[in-house]
């Protein structure tokens, strides 16, 4: 049976592959970016003058570069010049593995600053006394800011967190610049070839994206009013 | 929370002497780290005095940095300056009354932010080469402004939305008591209002415009902004990390003088909305550094 689709049935097209190399990047360089932006936000109101520096000086590079920069710099920096693989070489996917892990490096070096900001502003929503509570009961810096502190700051921020999430979901189509098989990669193949087939091709791809982002905006809107802390 | 230092006590002694060890160990782990990358590049020679010089000599930067930061500055201008209508067009129209104009204007709008600026500049691209007889030398540009325009256009009528809604019920109150139509209330009530409270949030979205402009000259689009005008560089030296971060340190001082512009227009604004002192509160006027972070998040773009 002919349909408009036909030309998906190219083998050489791998459609669940790339959106699935593109959950993959997301899923990995999210949890990686929640943990170091998390370190990051603690470093930036930590009693030590260095950490708070280091932190600061952190975000505001990285936050003002933009992603294809730091991308480009995991592999032509980290990998071609510094010689760092991420993947063992003999196995027969090693140069595949090695930029899919680079490319998540880069997305958790950026995406961990916006992260660090949410988390940032979250703790200012926490009231001082929670604080100074906490401190009287003899709660060291590390202890308040764990057990007292962070909790409450972070069922504050899953609104702007969830938005941070849905904009590396959409970021991790510039993994494409350094090779990694993921769905804008297919998609600018897929548009030199198939010229008669355009906007099937860019409706579908949209789709998809659409199909992700709204359910993801979604259930992160009803977690956030879940867990909200109400004052 | 306002002041951080209610997370720790005043230092005595015993934590004065910890935070000397805290600091002396992760000034090791950051100048470890450092070393590590220095001689890792020091090894292949990238901080050889040969790959650096062409950055002071004039023609590089004349060849082939500048006319790339002029290209990538047109891009950002150029959408910024068609993105501001169309969103606010398509911002106002979400809050239309009539259900033809709001439901198509709401579909348009969560469509385009919820697609990646690559994938359109990417469609767009191909678009205009198949379907336009755009001359080839000016359809990179197209392709880059058209994909951040469709981009930005929704996340822009989000941050208008955001800023009208803000704005006291009374303001749009008055003036249709005094007469007004609903576009004159609009136009010349509502509108002036809420540009204002919006700028520091116009000035971030240029930043995210700024940094997507890198994206125009990846893959099939291939125009000649920053990076990808350093190309030759590269091909003529080949020094491929010196290039790369001098076009970093471009785009992190450009970003930087945006940041502080947005910042200084926010407290600017914040010291304006102050009442006169003995002025009662007038009620829910909103604050306007609260706006603009509440427009932030509903841009559903941070990054």
């Amino acid at each position: 049976m002919n349909t408009v689709f036909d030309f998906l049935n190219n083998p050489d097209y791998h459609l669940v592959d790339s959106f699935w190399m593109t959950i993959k990047l997301t899923f990995f360089s999210a949890i990686g970016a929640l943990i170091w932006g998390t370190v990051l936000a603690g470093m930036r109101v930590s009693p030590v003058p260095i950490m708070r520096g280091f932190g600061t000086a952190y975000v505001n590079i990285f936050r003002n570069t933009p992603l294809t920069v730091i991308i480009l710099f995991t592999s032509l920096g980290l990998s071609s010049t510094l010689g760092i693989h991420l993947a063992s070489a003999d196995s027969p996917t090693s140069l595949a593995d090695n930029s899919f892990r680079l490319a998540i490096l880069g997305f958790i070096a950026y995406t961990a600053t916006f992260v660090c900001e949410s988390i940032r502003s979250g703790i200012n929503t926490v009231p001082v006394g929670q604080a100074e509570a906490a401190r009287a009961l003899g709660l060291t810096f590390f202890q308040v800011l764990r057990i007292v502190v962070l909790p409450q700051a972070f069922r504050s921020v899953i609104a702007p967190l969830a938005n941070v999430l849905i904009a590396l979901l959409k970021n991790t189509t510039v993994a494409a610049v350094i090779g990694v098989a993921e769905a804008s990669l297919l998609m600018s193949t897929m548009v030199e070839n198939e010229s008669d087939s355009l906007f099937l091709v860019f409706i579908l791809f949209a789709a998809i994206f659409v199909a992700l982002v709204l359910p993801l905006g979604l259930l992160m809107g009803w977690v956030a009013k879940k867990v909200e802390v109400k004052r | 929370m306002s002041s951080q230092n209610v997370l720790y006590d005043v230092p005595g002694p015993k934590a004065k002497i910890r935070n000397m060890i805290l600091t002396v160990v992760f000034a090791i782990v950051l100048l470890a780290v450092a070393y590590f990358i220095y001689s890792g590049f020091d090894k292949k020679g990238q901080w050889a005095g040969a790959l650096w010089k062409p950055f002071v000599e004039g023609s590089t930067w004349t060849q082939f940095l500048l006319p790339g930061l002029l290209n990538t500055l047109k891009a950002a201008g150029l959408s910024i300056v068609i993105a501001l209508p169309i969103g606010a067009l398509l911002g106002i129209g979400r809050m239309s009354e009539h259900r033809w104009v709001r439901i198509p204007a709401g579909a348009i709008v969560e469509f385009f932010r919820a697609i990646p600026v690559l994938l359109l500049m990417v469609f767009a691209a191909s678009l205009y080469a198949y379907y336009t007889d755009i001359d080839s030398d000016i359809r990179p540009l197209f392709a880059a402004v058209t994909g951040l325009v469709l981009y930005n256009g929704s996340v822009l009528a989000e941050v208008f939305r955001a800023g009208i809604a803000s704005l006291p019920r009374g303001q749009a109150e008055a003036s249709s008591a005094l007469g007004l139509r609903k576009t004159q209330t609009m136009v010349n009530v509502l509108l002036p209002q809420a540009v204002t409270l919006m700028l520091p949030a116009l000035v971030s979205q240029l930043v995210v415009i700024l940094k997507d402009t890198a994206l125009a000259g990846q893959l099939t689009i291939g125009y000649d902004e920053l990076i990808r005008g350093s190309g030759p560089i590269t091909g003529n030296f080949g020094n491929t990390i010196p290039t790369l971060i001098v076009v970093a340190i471009i785009y992190i001082v450009l970003n930087l003088l945006l940041t502080t512009l947005a910042s200084y227009l926010e407290r600017k604004l914040s010291r304006r909305k102050k009442a006169p002192r003995g002025a009662k509160p007038l009620g829910d006027a909103p604050d306007p550094i609260a706006l603009a972070a509440g427009s932030d998040a509903a841009t559903g773009r941070a990054v």
